[in-house]
C-alpha cells in the first residue's frame, strides 16, 4: 500500500525509475552481415493465445490508438486479430457485444514497469530488479528476475486495462541491461508471458542515481562527468567487440552490440533537459539510436531537440520533486511536448500508477487545455497505446485496432479520459481474459490462493 | 478544456479577479450560480449560492440570497466546494524528498521521539505547499515519520495560505507505529514493539504523577512529558497498522487505556473487521485504493475497503497522500476513483457526495476541527475553492482559492516554469531572461 507512503512520506523516491529506447530503424554502427539473430535468443517465448470467441463490438465510441475517433462503431475480432474496424460492419458469425454508451479502445501499454522484478509483496527476497554491484551490467535480462505470479498483473489488467509491458531493470546502473516485453497474460513460467517477435531493449540511466549507487561506495561514478566517462568507455569497448569476429561470447557486449546493431532499443532514464541533450549527442557519437527518455521531467525544456532526434519522452503526468533532478516537473509536461511536435508516452514505473495510466494522460491533457494547447481525446488515447507500442518496436504487432493486428481491445464503461470510468472487459489475442461482469473472469496468482481475500475485487 | 469551460475560466479569473483583488485581508463575498458541494456527504446542488462574511461562511445552497454589501462572483458553470483537507501529509516539511538537507520528516539520530513537535518545522514558504494550494488544499495534518522509535512525534494541523503563521495547532496529535514497521522500530518483532509501547504509556503516567525516575528509564524526560496528554485522552493518538488481527489488538487498547483518544492509519485490512472497528467508535484514516498484497500485513488490500468500512458505519478519511508523487493535490483523483468503483459488480464504492466529505469534512472532523473546516456551513472557516469543473474529475482544476476568506495566489515555481517555456524561442535572449 501507499500507506508504506504514509509513514515513507516526503519520499525519497528510491531506485525504481529509469529509461531508454533506441529507434526501430537505429543505423547500424557495423557493417556487413553481422546483424543479431533474434532465432537464436536463448528463453524464447511460448506464449500462444487462448481460444477466444470471433467477437463484435457493437455501438460504442471507438478510439483506435492511431489519433482516429468513430462514434457508434463496430469493432470485429476473430482469431486472435483484429478483422475490421469502422462505421457499419457485418456482425454474422460474432458474437455480439452492445457496447452502447461504451467506449472501446486498444489495450493499454505500460513502457515502463517493474512488475515481477520487484513484485508484491515487495520484500527484500523479492527484490530482483537492480544489479546494483556495477555500474554497467549490460549482461543481465530482466527477465530473468520476473516472478510470473506477481499479484500486480491482474491489478494492472483489471483497473488499467494493461495488455501489454515491458519490464526494465532498475535505475541503479549506467546500463542496467535487457528489457523484456510481456503479454499481460499469466503464466507458469516467464517465457509464457513474453510477447512473441518484440524486440528487447536495453535499459540505461542518467543522472543521480548511478552516482549516488556507486559514489557511496567510494568508486566509479560518484558524478555526472563520472557517469559519461564511464559510459564512453563502455561503448568504444562494445563498438571494437562489434567490429570484430564476435565469437567470443561476452554477455554484456553482445547486448551493446545488439544497440549498435539497432535491434536492440535504448530507453534511457533521465530526467534533466541538460542530460537528455547530452545523451543524444553520445548516442550519435557511438552510432546508435536513443529510442525512448523515460521520467523526462524537463523534456518541456527541449522538446525541439527531442522531435529533430525522434525520441520519445515517456513521462508520469505530474510527479515532481522526490529527489533533486525532478524539481523542475510540470504537469503540462506532456502537452509542451505534443505542441513541440515531440512524440509523448504517458508510463507508470509504479505498480499503482499502472493501474491508472488513462486518468494520467487525462490529466496531462487538461493541464495542456489550460494553457491553451488543446489536444483531442483520440490523441491522448495514442499515448498510452500506439505511441507506447513504437518505442517498444511492437507497433507493427499492437497499440491500435487495425485489421491485422493482435486483437488487444479494452471495452470500458465510460469515457477512458474520465475519473469515473472502468475496464468493463479486457481481451488480449481476441482472447476474454478479465471481465468486470462475471467474478470468476479475472485471474488469482498462485500467491493470493488460500490468503485473505483471494478472488475478491481488488 | 471544452470551450465551455474555458469561458467559465474566463468569466471567473477577468471579471472577478477585477472584483476582488488578492489581498490580505478576507473579503465579504458571495459566488452565485454555482454547482455548490457543501461536503458535508451531501450530492452537489445546481444554481446555488454561498456567502462568506468576516472569513467565515454565513450560508451556502439553493435559495441563499446575496446581503448587500458583499461582492457578488458570477459562479456560472463553475463548482464550488469547501477546500480539500489532507490528514497525515508532510506539507511544509521537506523541499525535495531525497535531499536530506530539505528534507524535515525523519529524525531517525535523534534522542528523541514522542516529544518531536512538526510544527516547529514547518515551512509555509515551501513549493509544495503553493502546489498542494493550486491543488484546492487548505488544510492539512502533517507528521514527522516514525524513525528512532515507534513514536512519530507530534502532529500539526496547518493552511496552505501564503501568510507566514501556517500553524493552526501545533501538537494536536501523536503518532505510533505498531504492525510490520514498529516492529522493526523496536527491534524486530510485534512483540517489541507492543512492549515498547506500553513501557512508554507506564513512564508517561508516572512522570505525570511524579514518580519519574530518569535512572531506569527508556524514554527521554521530555518524551514522557509529551505522552502525557496522549495518556489523559487529552491528545488523540494516530496508531499505524494494517493487518486485521493488529487492528484488532489496536480496538483491544481501548479497554487496557480507557482514556485513549485512538484514530486508526492505514488500515489496509480494514474491511475484514469493519464491524469491530465501527463498535468502537475509532475513526480511520486510510489509504484510498491500496489493493495490492505489499506486504504479509495487507493480504487482503482492495479498492474496496474504505466503501466497505463506511458501509459498516466507520468515518473514514482519505488520508497519507503526501510527497511529489501522489501528493496532497491528487485527492480528488482518488476520492473520483471510489465513486467509480461503485459502478463494478461486486465492488463497494462511495456516493459523489461521501466521496468528497472523505477529502473534507470527515478529515476536518477527525482532526478536531468538526463543523470548522472542510465544509460550507454557516460558522465554518470560509475556505473555498471554485472549480472549472466537477471537483473530483481528473480534467478538472481550481480556478480561485479562499482560505478564511482571503483569496490566494495561485502561481508557484511550475507555474513560472510553464510561461517560461510555453515557447522554446531564444532568438533575443536566453530563457534565463525570460521572467
Amino acid at each position: 500500500m501507499r500507506a508504506n507512503a504514509l509513514l515513507a512520506i516526503g519520499g525519497a523516491f528510491a531506485l525504481s525509475a529509469c529509461a531508454t529506447t533506441a529507434g526501430a530503424d537505429s543505423a547500424s554502427a557495423s557493417d556487413g552481415d553481422k546483424s543479431y539473430d533474434i532465432a537464436e535468443v536463448p528463453f524464447p517465448s511460448t506464449y500462444e493465445p487462448y481460444p477466444g470467441t470471433p467477437t463484435a463490438l457493437v455501438g460504442a465510441t471507438v478510439y483506435d490508438g492511431a489519433g482516429g475517433v468513430i462514434e457508434n462503431g463496430v469493432v470485429l475480432f476473430s482469431g486472435g486479430k483484429v478483422v475490421g474496424v469502422a462505421e457499419e460492419l457485418s456482425t454474422e458469425g460474432y458474437t455480439v457485444v452492445d457496447g452502447t454508451g461504451k467506449f472501446v479502445t486498444p489495450g493499454i501499454i505500460d513502457i515502463h514497469s517493474h512488475l515481477g522484478d520487484y513484485p508484491s509483496p515487495s520484500v527484500s527476497a523479492h527484490a530482483d530488479g537492480n544489479e546494483a554491484t556495477a555500474p554497467t551490467t549490460g549482461d543481465v535480462w530482466a527477465e530473468h528476475s520476473v516472478w510470473p505470479q506477481d499479484p500486480g498483473f491482474s491489478r494492472a489488467m483489471a483497473n488499467g486495462g494493461i495488455t501489454s509491458l515491458q519490464i526494465l531493470p532498475g535505475s541503479a546502473n549506467l546500463i542496467g541491461g535487457r528489457t523484456v516485453t510481456l503479454k499481460n497474460v499469466y503464466s507458469r513460467t516467464v517465457q509464457g508471458m513474453k510477447f512473441p517477435g518484440a524486440p528487447y531493449g536495453m535499459k540505461m540511466a542518467c543522472g543521480e542515481n548511478p552516482k549516488r549507487v556507486y559514489g557511496n561506495r567510494g568508486r566509479k561514478p560518484s558524478t555526472r562527468m563520472g557517469n559519461f566517462a564511464v559510459n564512453r568507455q563502455t561503448w568504444f569497448d562494445a563498438i571494437a567487440y562489434a567490429e570484430g569476429d564476435r565469437k567470443k561470447r561476452n554477455l554484456e557486449n553482445e547486448t551493446l552490440a545488439g544497440v549498435l546493431d539497432g535491434e536492440i532499443l535504448v530507453h534511457n532514464h533521465c530526467y534533466r533537459a541538460d542530460e537528455m541533450a547530452l545523451v543524444m549527442d553520445m548516442a550519435k557519437e557511438m552510432g546508435y539510436k536513443v529510442s525512448t527518455f523515460h521520467h523526462a521531467v524537463e523534456a518541456y525544456k527541449i522538446g525541439d531537440l527531442l522531435r529533430e532526434n525522434e525520441v520519445c519522452s515517456a513521462i508520469w503526468a505530474d510527479w515532481y520533486g522526490f529527489k533533486m533532478e525532478s524539481y523542475d516537473g510540470i504537469p503540462e509536461n506532456g502537452a509542451l511536448l505534443q505542441q513541440a511536435g515531440a512524440c509523448v508516452v504517458i508510463h507508470s514505473d509504479d505498480e499503482n500508477g499502472i493501474q491508472r495510466l488513462n486518468q494520467e494522460a487525462a490529466k496531462a491533457q487538461a493541464a495542456g487545455a489550460r494553457m491553451g494547447i488543446a489536444i483531442p481525446d483520440a490523441e491522448v488515447i495514442s499515448w498510452i497505446t500506439l505511441n507506447a507500442a513504437k518505442a517498444m518496436g511492437i507497433d507493427d504487432m499492437t497499440g491500435s485496432l487495425e485489421t491485422g493486428k493482435m486483437a488487444d481491445v479494452v471495452l470500458w464503461n465510460g469515457d477512458p479520459l474520465s475519473v469515473y470510468s472502468r475496464p468493463e472487459k479486457v481481451w488480449v489475442d481476441g482472447t476474454l481474459m478479465f471481465d468486470a461482469m462475471d467474478p470468476k473472469r479475472k485471474p488469482v496468482s498462485d500467491f493470493e490462493l488460500g490468503q485473505p481475500g483471494e478472488g475478491d475485487v481488488k | 478544456m471544452s470551450a465551455l469551460r474555458k469561458a467559465i475560466r474566463i468569466a471567473l479569473t477577468g471579471t472577478a479577479a477585477a472584483a476582488l483583488a488578492v489581498s490580505a485581508s478576507a473579503q465579504d463575498f458571495a459566488i452565485t450560480g454555482a454547482t455548490v458541494a457543501t461536503g458535508d456527504g451531501s450530492q452537489p446542488v445546481e444554481n446555488a449560492t454561498v456567502v462568506v462574511r468576516g472569513g467565515k461562511i454565513v450560508a451556502a445552497g439553493a435559495g441563499v440570497s446575496v446581503p448587500a454589501g458583499v461582492a457578488v462572483l458570477d459562479g456560472t458553470g463553475s463548482w464550488v466546494t469547501p477546500g480539500i483537507f489532507m490528514p497525515l501529509t508532510d506539507l511544509g516539511l521537506y523541499d525535495v524528498g531525497a535531499v536530506s538537507n530539505s528534507n524535515d520528516i525523519r529524525a531517525g539520530d535523534s534522542p528523541f521521539s514522542a516529544a518531536l513537535d512538526a510544527s516547529t518545522a514547518v515551512n509555509y514558504a515551501s513549493q509544495h505547499v503553493a502546489v498542494s494550494r493550486v491543488g484546492g488544499v487548505t488544510r492539512a495534518s502533517i507528521t514527522t515519520a516514525p524513525a528512532g522509535s515507534i513514536f512519530a512525534g507530534q502532529g500539526a494541523v496547518i493552511d496552505t495560505g501564503s501568510d507566514p503563521q501556517p500553524v493552526v495547532k501545533a501538537r494536536a496529535f501523536q503518532m505510533v507505529a505498531l504492525g510490520e514497521r514498529g516492529a522493526r522500530l523496536a527491534g524486530g518483532s510485534r512483540v517489541a514493539a507492543f512492549a515498547e509501547f506500553a513501557n512508554a504509556l507506564r513512564e508517561a503516567r508516572d512522570y505525570a504523577n511524579g514518580r519519574w525516575d530518569a535512572e531506569s528509564a527508556h524514554l527521554t524526560r521530555s518524551d514522557a512529558a509529551a505522552l502525557g496528554p496522549v495518556l489523559s485522552g487529552a491528545q488523540p493518538l494516530y496508531i499505524y497498522v494494517e493487518r486485521a488481527s493488529d487492528i484488532r489488538a489496536v480496538i483491544g487498547l481501548q479497554s487496557t487505556y480507557p482514556n485513549l483518544d485512538l484514530v486508526l492509519v492505514g488500515v489496509s485490512e480494514g474491511w475484514l473487521v469493519a464491524n469491530e472497528i465501527a463498535a468502537s467508535g475509532i475513526p480511520v484514516i486510510a489509504d484510498p485504493l491500496d489493493n495490492l498484497p505489499s506486504s504479509f500485513e495487507q493480504l487482503a488490500a482492495t479498492q474496496s475497503n474504505v466503501g466497505r468500512m463506511v458501509d459498516a458505519g466507520v468515518k473514514v478519511a482519505i488520508g497519507g497522500l503526501s510527497g511529489g508523487i501522489t501528493g496532497p493535490r491528487t485527492a480528488p483523483q482518488f476520492a473520483g476513483n471510489l465513486v467509480a468503483l461503485s459502478s463494478v459488480p461486486g465492488a463497494t464504492g462511495l456516493s459523489w457526495g461521501e466521496a468528497l466529505a472523505s477529502i473534507t469534512s470527515i478529515p476536518a472532523a477527525i482532526s478536531g476541527y468538526a463543523g470548522r473546516y472542510g465544509v460550507l456551513a454557516p460558522g465554518a472557516a470560509g475556505d473555498v475553492v471554485v472549480w472549472d469543473g466537477d471537483p473530483l474529475e481528473v480534467s478538472s482544476a481550481p480556478v480561485r482559492v479562499f482560505i478564511d476568506g482571503v483569496e490566494q495566489p495561485l502561481s508557484n515555481h511550475q507555474t513560472r516554469l510553464r510561461e517560461r517555456y510555453r515557447d522554446l524561442d531564444e532568438s533575443d535572449l536566453p530563457k534565463a531572461y525570460d521572467w
